[in-house]
């Protein structure tokens, strides 16, 4: 069992969900996230107040996999949040976690079951 | 006939002058009225519009400029002065500012208090409509002008101290300085200043007192470190659009019939707005590089605040050239002035009204003529003909009184009643209530539950399936380079995929369409034609290592245990 963590960009989140689904997985958790990496920030001005947005809003996902599906749910997002033909900065990341273990709070099933589709 | 009419009501306007302090009562000049069902219409229609600047305009405006937690406060600044005013305008408020003048020309009496006597009669100020209507217009001003206020102190006032304010300011400061210069006070019947809908007394005076509040209030926490952008700019717009329309029925309306100087006024008032958003807009843009929404819209509030002294006086060619003074001086005010003083009025009321409405009041004395408006002569009290333009530069003296007047005025009365409030119930939201948020701090209520709601409903579901099976997609594969050393793998792939700002080449793109991750020397990809990417990836690696060499690795299986099982998991990245 893996947990995987994806940050995306947030006009991915319907590509990449709809590339999950295609590839059986359908569970997960997303939040708003900001967060800052090489992609630079951008200005704002407002009555020629200048502000410098350095965190920039990203999409989080959280994926419970069981080990067969890490690797599908891997290609779909890089496959559906990369930028254009040669991907571009802050498309984002994924991290792969270790996970210990995963109960159903309805059924009280633990394990490679309690993951579901 | 039209100009008959026209004339009539501009002698009507010109009563003012004809009645000296205190020698005829307001209600024994007009007992038998002669309506117009005409101006009585055009008049009901101006009310409604110029309530709808404050709710909802004014209160969108400021609104959205705010940050999302305090939007319902500032919603609410707008929204309870429509209700505080609408009730004190008929319990005493209207009689205070238009009631027979008592002391000189500084106050009207409480004879119209509850507005007793007023049925059946008619304002001498607006003699072809019911007193009643009059009544209900001035409450749209008074309602309005306390409301412009509240954008200078929005993000830190407790709710309590804005209500009482509030209540006195429009009480104290509001109605005496209407009755002076409309309810037959000095400014009117001894100075002959001009003001034609309101620059003085409802724009300079409520930024007058927005400055005194911002000083005296000092800074919102964070102000000058912390970013504070508007949240919601369509909130803004709108307001401002919705200010545009209404302000038909402030400076149109304020003809107080249904007349050719209606029809200047409507002129004026489009065109001065029209040419202050496109000044604002070119000032903005040769000065920060970018032309915004936010500037357009302000410099159209500007110029709108700009013509309201003069929309009556002046033709439409010199509400261009106010329009464009104003558009550019507003916002010379909020970007260059303010930031110099360090100020902190939140949403630019000072730069705005105090300054647009001095602009205003100074520029009517230079541009009014009597060929647009029959009245002045008569207004200005003693028989100018027109402002400086025109050969009169005492018409710009006159002016220049009334604006000093207010700012002295509202001023220090605005401090009196600051200090006054203060000591009764703290003016200032502590630190923990505005990093809260006025929203929850002052109402227990939010305005966005924010989530991402229905965008996560459309999902294209299958038929469930076990989880630990997973489909069977595509020819998955994976290429291990060989004889490049495995550092420079990483490193050349890397740059690979850096922007170069040139196409990617031929090689690049098949290989880039396929990939999934690199891990180690392996490159795994999701599908494609193998060999034909093998033959790419190698391509592109020889640059790197002339010996390069791509292998395919077919064994599926064995990769996806040896990369998911427990014995691999050291080679994932720390």
């Amino acid at each position: 069992m893996k947990l995987i963590i994806a940050i995306i960009r947030v006009e991915k989140l319907e590509a990449v969900q709809q590339a999950l689904a295609d590839s059986d997985v359908y569970l997960m958790t997303v939040s708003d996230v900001r967060g800052c990496g090489r992609q630079r920030g951008f200005t704002e001005v407002y009555r020629a107040q200048q502000h410098v947005v350095r965190l920039l809003p990203k999409l989080k996902l959280e994926i419970a996999v069981n080990d067969a599906f890490v690797e599908p749910a891997i290609e779909a997002i890089v496959r559906a949040a990369r930028t254009g033909e040669t991907g571009a900065t802050g498309d984002g990341k994924i991290f792969v976690l270790p996970m210990d273990d995963c109960i159903q709070i309805r059924t009280g099933e633990t394990g490679n079951v309690a993951i579901g589709p | 006939m039209i100009r008959k009419r026209w004339i009539g009501s501009l002698a009507a306007l010109g009563v003012v002058v004809g009645i000296s302090a205190g020698s005829a009562s307001a209600a024994d000049a007009c007992s038998a009225p002669k309506l117009d069902t005409g101006d009585t219409a055009w008049m009901l229609t101006s009310t409604a519009l110029v309530l709808m600047m404050t709710v909802p305009g004014l209160a969108l405006f400021y609104g959205g400029l705010v940050r999302s937690k305090n939007v319902l406060s500032t919603l609410m600044h707008s929204f309870f002065c429509a209700g505080l005013i609408s009730v004190t305008w008929v319990l005493f408020g209207y009689s205070l500012a238009f009631g027979p003048d008592k002391g000189g020309g500084l106050i009207g009496s409480l004879q119209f208090a509850g507005l007793k006597g007023i049925l059946g009669t008619a304002n001498p100020l607006a003699p072809t409509i019911p007193a009643m209507l009059f009544v209900a217009y001035q409450a749209t001003f008074a309602i309005i002008t306390p409301a412009l206020i509240s954008g200078t102190f929005a993000e830190r006032m407790r709710f309590p101290a804005f209500a009482l304010f509030m209540l006195l300011w429009s009480t104290l400061i509001y109605t005496p300085l209407c009755h002076w210069v409309w309810g037959g006070g000095w400014i009117a019947t001894r100075v002959g200043a001009l003001d034609f809908a309101g620059g003085t007394v409802v724009h300079i005076s409520s930024g007058i007192s927005a400055l005194v509040t911002a000083l005296y209030l000092g800074k919102r926490f964070g102000h000058g470190h912390e970013p504070m952008p508007p949240h919601n700019l369509p909130f803004t717009v709108i307001g401002a659009s919705l200010l545009w329309v209404g302000w038909f029925g402030f400076n149109a309306g304020s003809a107080l019939g249904s007349n050719e100087l209606a029809s200047t006024a409507f002129v004026n008032t489009n065109t001065a707005a029209a040419a202050a958003g496109l000044g604002w807009l070119f000032a903005e843009w040769r000065r920060a590089g970018r032309p915004t929404l936010l500037g357009a819209a302000s410099g159209a509030v500007a110029g709108l605040v700009g013509i309201t002294p003069a929309a009556g006086f002046v033709t439409p060619l010199a509400a261009i050239i106010i329009g464009v003074i104003a558009g550019v001086v507003c916002y010379w005010a909020c970007s260059l002035v303010k930031p110099r003083f360090g100020y902190d009025d939140a949403l630019d009321v000072v730069g705005v009204h105090m300054v647009g409405g001095t602009i205003g009041a100074l520029l009517t004395g230079v541009f009014a003529t009597a060929a647009v408006n029959a009245a002045i002569p008569a207004l200005t009290v003693t028989n100018l003909t027109g402002g400086l333009l025109y050969g009169h530069p005492a018409l710009l003296g006159k002016q220049l009184v009334a604006v000093v007047a207010t700012y002295v005025f509202c001023g220090l009365g605005t401090l009196v009643l600051l200090v006054t409030v203060n000591a009764v119930c703290k003016l200032r939201a502590s630190q923990e209530e505005e990093i809260v948020g006025m929203d929850l701090s002052q109402h227990s209520e939010r305005a966005y539950e924010l989530g991402l709601g229905e965008s996560l409903a459309f999902l294209r579901v299958r038929e469930p399936r076990s989880a630990s099976v997973p489909p069977v997609l595509g020819g998955r594969f994976t290429v291990a380079m060989e004889n490049v050393e495995p550092a420079k793998i990483s490193d050349h792939w890397r740059n690979l995929c850096q922007d170069h700002g040139v196409p990617p080449t031929p090689e690049f793109k098949l290989v880039y369409s396929q990939f999934a991750v690199l891990r180690g020397a392996r490159f795994r990809f999701r599908g494609g034609d193998r060999e034909e990417i093998r033959r790419s990836l190698e391509r592109l690696f020889k640059n790197a290592s002339p010996m390069a060499r791509a292998v395919i690795e077919n064994e599926d299986a064995a990769y996806e245990v040896q990369a998911w099982g427990p014995e691999r998991s050291t080679l994932l990245p720390a």
